[in-house]
């Protein structure tokens, strides 16, 4: 009874779900939704990293954040939160960052990765990796009001067209350094990306590859930039 | 020659959401934001008609050029 109300897809596409493997990389605002929704409709395997612990910065938009956790890892949290919910889902959780070293051996073996990371330098290490071990990517991407989806296949380097290249070794800054992030982008954003990798994951539908859904809450504008 | 400008999120606190340009015929996305005091690297994306451009792509008549900043939040 546990899926009833996902009529969305077939007992076959369940099954799908159930032995299909995502890994989340980030485990802040976006990340917290992502784990939230994959762990709700079934997806039976996760992996989730992230270095940090939580501070009460992350409280008025981390879903995983609470009063009573501050300081704990965001991973381990991850997990009890996965086991609250789905005990059918099986949630391995690494309390480390991504780096160019160690990202090959943390995403070998995932189905799906999910872009949940929060600077411009470490997405280009996750597409790299990604693209090497030939796993689909989806990007989102938050700031203030807006926010950002693609669904980047090995190959499509997609991110190169949608930031610019590093000069002089240093990423020009996304404008969430001016607007930080409040407590509905990450949620809707997220929720986007999870539906696409869904998709991803069944073959269905029409996927964002090779375009930019660019989100702006304030004005209600919604943009599918072909790239 | 004239074109339109289009700004999006955080760029349209430099100009109007839209705006139509006399701008010369040299002109490029890059003298345009040196024109409206956009810092270029508060530009990620740029397209010309819904394509997306080099900053540096040369500039014809009515053309639309679209302005987009980077978002990389998480």
């Amino acid at each position: 009874m546990r899926y009833a109300r996902n009529g969305i897809f077939t007992e076959q596409e369940m099954v799908r779900l159930k032995h299909a493997r995502v890994c989340i990389v980030g485990c802040g605002g976006l990340g917290g939704y992502i784990l939230e929704m994959m762990t709700r409709v079934g997806v039976g395997h996760l992996r989730v990293i992230d270095g940090d612990c939580f501070s009460p910065s992350n409280l008025n938009r981390q879903i995983l954040s609470r009063e009573d956790n501050m300081g704990q890892a965001k991973v381990h949290a991850a997990k009890e939160r996965v086991q609250e919910i789905n005990k059918e889902v099986e949630i391995d959780c690494i309390a480390d960052y991504l780096d160019e070293q160690n990202a090959e051996t943390m995403l070998e073996g995932y189905d799906l990765v999910m872009d949940a990371l929060d600077s411009i330098a470490s997405r280009y290490v996750l597409q790299k990796t990604c693209e090497a071990l030939e796993i689909p990517l989806v990007h989102g991407a938050i700031a203030g009001w807006y926010g950002q989806v693609a669904v980047i296949f090995p190959g499509d380097r997609l991110l190169d067209l949608v930031y610019k290249s590093p000069f002089d070794g240093v990423q020009p800054p996304g404008i969430e350094t001016k607007l930080g992030n409040p407590s509905f982008s990450p949620a809707t954003i997220a929720s986007i990306q999870v539906s696409e990798g869904l998709k991803v994951l069944l073959q269905r539908g029409t996927v964002l590859r090779k375009k930019l859904l660019y989100i702006d809450l304030l004005d209600n504008e919604f943009h599918i930039i072909n790239l | 020659m004239k074109i339109t400008v289009k700004l999006f999120a955080t760029l349209r606190n430099y100009g109007e959401n839209i705006c139509e340009m006399e701008v010369s015929d040299d002109a490029t996305p890059l003298s345009v934001m040196h024109m409206m005091r956009i810092p270029p690297q508060e530009v990620s994306i740029v397209m010309i008609n819904g394509k997306r451009v080099n900053e540096q792509t040369p500039l014809k008549q009515a053309d639309t050029v679209a302005l987009f900043p980077p978002v990389g939040g998480g």
